[in-house]
């Protein structure tokens, strides 16, 4: 395996981030590092504006009165919080900035098969964000993320299509992403890497794309259908045309609850690789762990009426989408047990990625099962629509996908920087990440369950000593998340240099200088091993320089 | 092989000409995966609508006029026999030939459109436009019986009249330029036998966009039209 490896004692060569300096060089470059770079800086753009926001609402909730802001107000920032955090980030953030720098690089080719595409689906991400930054900067949306029909239709008197012409566009470049990295896993493998031998980020990936290129278009007419509802009075949702609100549902959710699995699925392949390279072990039952990304992908497309159980549907219907929701947590759990196993006898080390990715699979797993609890007709019946909701779903999305992106991001940090990270620094922030979430959202789970409603300016007063606390954990786990933001931009002047392979890991990413050469490989590298074969990397390069 | 390296089609991540020939037609192929699920969505309101009010549907489908939906079917189907002949004629090299088949592509997608407009025109004076003037009168069945109709439930059908195929309208315009800039290429030479992938590609879409219009054509005009 060391054969492709290349010698570390090389003059400075030309990599991908000084092969050109000038502005043009990157806004029309085709290298799927570039732009995964221009993925990284206008995602966190995008993510600290909805932080913004998150933090307006929980100042908000800090006292049971409405007095920061009125009820309408409200509506728009938690309706621009969801907007933000759910389409222009969560679902590109790991696919579109580590995916886009990984997926080639991982499977030993020069670029994604599309590159004009991808750099296509960059410059839609941004006129989507522009639209979007104009909506809200022209008075917002009201809506909430979902878009619900008649209110979005009829009811709202804030500027929804410009909102929905901007989820549409960004969705069509998520489309292209997905497209992009479908056709790459089958065309691009190189030689030898055959599918049981990819790295289990690319299953994770693969699957995620299924889901945009499959459920992507059908949010995008149903969109499209709003927005000519609302422009021309065409009644297709409208009940008193005729029209039925329940069908907006079935279709907004027919992608939107899949979306969650875009949000996901990604991360969770970040935490396979991260599980992998520090317990130093190949992953307990690799077919099973990569099976199960698709079998999440399939499952995920058969549970969207879960978000409907008090909307009207048929009750037969609700037992069977219940049943279905039950079985996503079998793929899960095959997931959660195979890490888990993997760490048995593993030889651990807890560099910040790895406490990243215990971070992640504690949190995921309490994230998963109240999503059990939610698949319950009864038990959903019961706390729809209060903070128990708010509280699952962020212990997915944020304790989840949140935690394997900054895991992911820190393990290749060296890779996409050619630096290394400040570990203790790192480490603090992780600490405060993971104290601060569970500070910020667990005692949503308490407030939604003794029923305190979601998207209300105002609460009663015996409420507050759990809305303090939340509001206290979002301050710190607003500290967390600017840590990394600062000391990954002073890393890239003074961070110690990293060698190709930091943390000896296996995988054919770190076979490659760091930061990479334009075309990635001198040479196309040719794959004769499985993944992870921890066990034949030889000790020496274990103990390479991780910075201390 | 060799020669293919110095191919100027070829882009340099790709390994060879097979492997970008590959690449290109997977995702033409995914590319209308999405096409169907985005249609799919009008689909599924289409048939929930019908199922919710049938004698609606069936009454407003009378209104359309058939004969036209006939012709235009006729004309796509001719157009995709022409898109099949501009492949072949790009596989044996025949460059002018190859052009005239795109231009007559162009020139059937035109007409498709042009007799969708006289459609609409028609649509407008009959005040079947969905909006503050529309208007629906009861009308008949085959025996003469009358079909009770409700006027919004009427609406409701030309509302995804207008939407799906408008939508796709939309897509013929779309190909009707693809074909229109691919026929300037080809007049310039771009193409060969070694590499004609856009023709193909175009040719795909070319043949889902007609599909879809097989579906709509009995979907809106046909079925229940006697009911």
């Amino acid at each position: 395996m060391a054969s492709t490896a290349i010698p570390a004692n090389q003059a400075p060569k030309l990599n991908y981030l000084n092969n050109g300096h000038s502005l043009k060089s990157w806004l029309l470059t085709t290298d799927h590092k570039r732009i995964a770079l221009l993925y990284l800086i206008s995602v966190t753009v995008f993510f600290f504006l909805g932080g913004f926001f998150a933090m307006l609402i929980r100042l908000e909730l800090l006292t049971p009165q409405g007095d920061l802001m009125q009820a309408d107000t409200y509506n728009k920032v938690f309706t621009m919080h969801g907007m933000i955090m759910v389409f222009f980030f969560l679902i590109p953030v790991v696919p579109a900035i580590l995916g886009n720098f990984l997926v080639p690089l991982m499977i030993g080719a020069k670029d994604l098969a599309f590159p004009r595409i991808n750099l296509l689906s960059w410059y839609l991400y941004i006129i989507a964000g522009t639209l979007f930054l104009h909506c809200m900067l022209t008075g917002g949306v009201d809506t909430g993320w979902t878009f619900y029909t008649p209110y979005s239709t009829a009811g709202s008197n804030t500027n929804v299509v410009e909102a929905g012409l901007a989820v549409f566009i960004a969705g069509f470049s998520s489309i292209f992403t997905g497209l992009n990295f479908i056709v790459t896993v089958h065309r691009m493998r190189a030689p030898g890497l055959t599918w049981d031998r990819l790295p289990l980020f690319i299953w994770a990936n693969y699957a995620t794309s299924l889901i945009m290129v499959l459920g992507t278009p059908v949010i995008a007419i149903t969109i499209v259908l709003v927005a000519v509802e609302r422009l021309f009075h065409l009644g297709i949702f409208d009940p008193r045309l005729g029209g039925d609100p329940l069908l907006f549902q079935h279709l907004f959710w027919f992608y939107s609850h899949p979306a969650v699995y875009i949000m996901i699925l990604p991360s969770m392949g970040v935490v396979s690789e991260l599980i992998a390279c520090f317990a130093r072990k190949r992953i307990f039952g690799y077919k099973f762990v990569a099976l199960s990304s698709i079998a999440i992908a399939v499952f995920g497309f058969l549970v969207w009426a879960h978000h409907m159980f008090v909307a009207g549907i048929s009750l037969y219907a609700a037992m069977v989408f219940s049943f279905l929701s039950f079985s996503v947590g079998v793929p899960s759990a095959v997931k959660v047990f195979n890490w888990t196993a993997t760490l048995y006898k593993g030889s651990i080390s807890y560099a910040t990625p790895m406490l990243y990715a215990f971070g992640f699979i504690g949190l995921f797993t309490i994230g998963g099962l109240t999503g059990l609890m939610l698949a319950t007709i009864g038990i959903d019946v019961h706390v729809t629509d209060t903070y128990f909701v708010v509280a699952h779903f962020h212990y997915v999305m944020v304790g989840g996908v949140l935690m394997g992106y900054l895991g992911g991001l820190h393990f290749w940090w060296p890779k996409i920087s050619g630096r290394m990270y400040p570990e203790g620094w790192a480490k603090l922030s992780a600490l405060l990440v993971f104290v601060g979430f569970n500070l910020t959202f667990f005692p949503q789970f308490i407030l939604g369950y003794v029923g305190m409603p979601r998207r209300y300016w105002q609460y009663p007063p015996e409420f507050q000593v759990l809305n303090v606390l939340s509001t206290a954990g979002a301050s710190v786990l607003a500290v967390g998340y600017l840590l990394p933001m600062i000391y990954l931009l002073w890393s890239l002047r003074y961070g110690p240099i990293a060698g190709a392979n930091p943390w000896g890991a296996a995988g054919l990413e770190w076979q490659t200088t760091s930061p990479p050469p334009t075309f990635n490989f001198d040479e196309t590298p040719v794959v004769t091993w499985e993944a992870y074969n921890y066990d034949e990397i030889p000790p020496k390069e274990v103990e390479a320089p991780v910075a201390r | 092989m060799e020669h293919e390296a110095h191919n100027p089609a070829l882009l340099h991540h790709f390994a060879d000409a097979q492997q970008q020939k590959n690449a290109a037609s997977l995702g033409m192929w995914l590319f209308l995966v999405t096409e169907i699920m985005f249609f799919g969505g009008m689909f599924c309101a289409y048939l929930v609508y019908r199922l919710a009010h049938f004698n609606a549907f069936a009454a407003g489908s009378q209104q359309l006029s058939i004969w036209m939906g006939a012709t235009n079917t006729a004309v796509l189907i001719v157009s995709s026999v022409t898109v099949v002949l501009a492949v072949k004629a790009a596989e044996a090299g025949r460059r002018k030939v190859l052009v005239g088949y795109l231009v007559v592509t162009v020139l059937l997608g035109m007409t498709f459109l042009t007799v969708k407009g006289f459609e609409y025109r028609e649509k407008f004076e009959k005040h079947h436009v969905p909006g503050a003037t529309f208007k629906f009168t009861n009308t008949f069945d085959d025996n003469g019986k009358q079909i009770p109709v409700n006027p919004k439930e009427a609406e409701l059908f030309f509302s995804l009249y207008f939407v799906m195929t408008g939508m796709h309208a939309l897509h013929m315009i779309i190909g009707c330029g693809l074909f229109s800039v691919l026929a300037v290429f080809a007049w310039k030479g771009h193409y060969s036998p070694g590499y004609f992938t856009p023709i193909e590609n175009a040719g795909l879409y070319w043949h889902l966009v007609d599909i879809i219009w097989i579906y709509l054509f009995p979907l809106l005009y046909l079925i229940s039209r006697h009911s």
